[in-house]
């Protein structure tokens, strides 16, 4: 299992590009950390969520 | 420039016996760099002068606008201005012998760098999602060694309560209710989006002072 955003959720083996996708969340309004360090947006393709990864998915709204 | 009748002295004096000399001091050599000079950025930098840091570096690129007027430091004969301009003749009212650096300019990845290499700590005080996420992604891959305090969530007339701050990882930490968004209804009140950059600014003297939990 993987803990998102403090969620033990079945996300292992899929990248963080594809888990972005089926959770609906835009990827030009987010900042992803994966074990407390941050998936620069290049690599959201290519980066494998692995079994008991920390991932935090960081939501930015407007306003300010 | 305003003539004083105050000198450095007597300001710096007045701040240690406010703040003790101890933490004056972490203030006075501390530089904050303050992204966007909207409702969250003219709030904090505000704040932070008002708390004695030395050194603020001001970037924005845009002028005051009337309905700007609700939420931001600045006056109604200050509508087209730079807020650049008129956030530093604002501050040099209140704190006349801070640093101020002031950059006209739109932040981008190819600028981040340059802009905020010099700094201890980074606030991300956008308003724009894409441009906040852009600001923090950037700052986290290239300049992992800052504090980092940005916010998300701050619109309407929720609770103040849920304004809250979290320290995300390591030198990372968000303010605001993570959801509360502009385009929701209600806009920007000004009493909240004051919360939000208060806990902004206060995180900031907190991390200068070395107290890094939320």
């Amino acid at each position: 299992m993987v803990m998102v955003n403090g969620e033990s959720l079945d996300v292992a083996g899929k990248t963080v590009a594809e888990y972005l996708k089926t959770a609906n969340y835009d990827p030009r309004r987010v900042a992803v950390e994966r074990n407390g360090k941050i998936v620069p947006k290049a690599k959201y393709s290519e980066t494998v969520i692995e079994d008991g990864d920390n991932i935090e998915v960081v939501i930015f709204v407007g306003g300010g | 420039m305003v003539e004083l009748a105050t000198s450095k002295a007597e300001f710096q004096r007045a701040l240690e016996e406010r703040h003790g000399a101890e933490l004056q001091k972490k203030f006075s050599n501390s530089t904050v760099a303050v992204c966007g000079l909207g409702g969250l950025g003219s709030n904090i930098a505000v704040a932070l002068a008002r708390a004695g840091i030395g050194k603020l570096i001001l970037i924005d690129f845009d002028r005051v606008e009337i309905t700007n007027l609700n939420r931001q430091q600045y006056k109604a004969g200050q509508i087209g201005c730079y807020k650049t301009d008129a956030l530093s003749e604002n501050i040099a009212e209140i704190a006349p012998y801070i640093t101020l650096e002031v950059h006209n300019v739109r932040l981008s990845e190819k600028n981040i760098e340059v802009y905020l290499k010099n700094t201890d700590v980074i606030c991300e005080a956008f308003d724009d999602p894409e441009c906040k996420a852009m600001l923090v992604n950037t700052v986290l891959e290239n300049l992992p060694d800052k504090y980092l305090v940005a916010a998300s969530g701050m619109a309407g007339l929720g609770s103040a309560n849920a304004i809250r701050t979290r320290r995300v990882s390591g030198k990372f930490y968000l303010c605001g209710d993570g959801e509360s968004d502009v385009t929701d209804g209600t806009g920007l009140i000004s009493t909240r989006v004051m919360l939000c950059a208060a806990h902004q600014a206060h995180t900031a003297l907190r991390i200068i002072s070395g107290e890094f939990e939320a």
